[in-house]
């Protein structure tokens, strides 16, 4: 057997997908108080969640590299866009503060039986449409990319790539640290129990006409 | 009255699960995570049902509309991740049909909102060529520029929204 398989088969999606929802699930990301939480400082799950899996799969990448397990720069590598990329991704934080959700998170929240999730999905579809109806008017600067395709940290820097890894790992350490004095600080993070309080359920009776406010006490 | 629902995985714990999850998808597939390309070639499907002709004359649309654009591992893989989130909450007691929202907020607003949020990341993710998943997560995880300027452009922009967007939440 060779790494990486390159296995874009129907079972490769179902089992890597199964995984991530499940974990996505598990560290609370199917909830978009807890989410969205982050950026409010009272819950630091996003930051710390997503670091330290950055790192765990960087650090793996690495080793299995080392070890001659996996032939260097063989799997993707997104490129930098001139303007895309950062544009993008703020946008995407925006959308994200207002609507309580990401693309891979609106999927989970949806299977945790979130009603919001599904119209941010919608609304993801009708985004997804507005860009089609607009790529010819911004195609050039959409599309711009910085060169070389697939630059890295370590390419950029000139370091090698455990040096980054390391870097990263001290960066997430304080981050850390700083977010459970923060957190805690703040009546953070949210548990299970209190976000599930924050769900209307279907059967209408807690559903509040549009700009009323809800009867639940303020925090 | 229900039982309690179990907690939340420690921050650790489901950091470390999902680094090994994203290790294993480049180890079978060669690439990482993704979402926002299942949605995009929903919307594709999506406008090839309602307008065709525009659909298969957009520069964007078309290409995808070539062959049946739903056939494609993000959109397998986002059928794992409904199936995976489910299991998920069912076994936990996290499971729970309704509306989520801020306590100064009615569920009508929280739908407004939340369709409005999704047509910005629907389009964002367009620009950015992928999103949280797909460029923050997995392209950190290569380490790969394009990852942190994304992860930056995001953090950046949630802050900065937080400023306005306080009452929909807290």
């Amino acid at each position: 057997m060779t790494l990486p398989m390159y296995d874009n088969g129907l079972l490769s999606g179902l089992l890597a997908g199964f995984l991530f929802g499940y974990v996505l699930e598990g560290a609370g990301f199917g909830s978009p108080r807890k989410l969205t939480g982050q950026f409010f400082l009272r819950d630091w799950s996003v930051f710390k969640i997503m670091f330290t899996a950055v790192i765990v799969a960087a650090f793996g990448l690495w080793l299995f590299e080392v070890l001659g397990w996996l032939p260097p720069r063989a799997v993707f590598v997104p490129s930098l866009l001139v303007y895309g990329t950062f544009l993008g991704g703020a946008l995407i934080g925006f959308g994200f503060i207002l609507g309580g959700y990401c693309p891979g998170t609106s999927a989970v929240g949806f299977a945790s039986g979130r009603l919001d999730a599904l119209v941010f999905m919608i609304g993801m579809v009708i985004g997804s449409s507005l860009f089609a109806a607009v790529f010819d008017d911004i195609r050039g600067l959409a599309l711009a990319a910085v060169e070389p395709r697939g630059l890295t940290l370590p390419q950029l820097l000139d370091v090698p790539a455990i040096l980054v890894i390391a870097g990263l790992a001290g960066i997430a350490f304080a981050g850390w640290k700083l977010g459970t004095l923060v957190e805690r600080r703040l009546g953070g993070p949210y548990g299970a129990e209190e976000v599930l309080e924050s769900v209307d359920g279907p059967r209408g009776e807690d559903l509040q006409p549009l700009g009323r406010g809800s009867v639940q006490p303020a925090e | 009255m229900k039982a309690p629902p179990r907690p939340f995985w420690p921050p650790l714990a489901a950091g470390t699960a999902l680094g090994l999850v994203l290790l294993l998808t480049f180890l079978i597939s060669g690439h990482g995570l993704g979402a926002s390309g299942f949605f995009a070639r929903l919307a594709a499907w999506t406008s090839g049902l309602l307008m065709p002709d525009w659909a298969t004359a957009n520069s964007y649309f078309g290409p995808f509309l070539a062959g049946n654009p739903l056939a494609s591992w993000i959109s397998w893989e986002i059928v794992g991740v409904i199936l995976g989130g489910l299991a998920g909450a069912l076994a936990s007691g996290r499971f729970r049909a309704g509306i989520e929202h801020g306590p100064r907020i009615g569920g009508g607003a929280r739908l407004a909102w939340a369709l409005l949020g999704g047509v910005l990341v629907g389009f964002g993710a367009r620009l950015a060529q992928g999103c949280t998943s797909g460029i923050g997560l997995s392209g950190s995880a290569t380490l790969a520029v394009a990852g942190f300027v994304f992860l930056a452009g995001f953090f950046g922009a949630g802050f900065l929204g937080s400023m306005f967007a306080r009452r929909l939440w807290q």
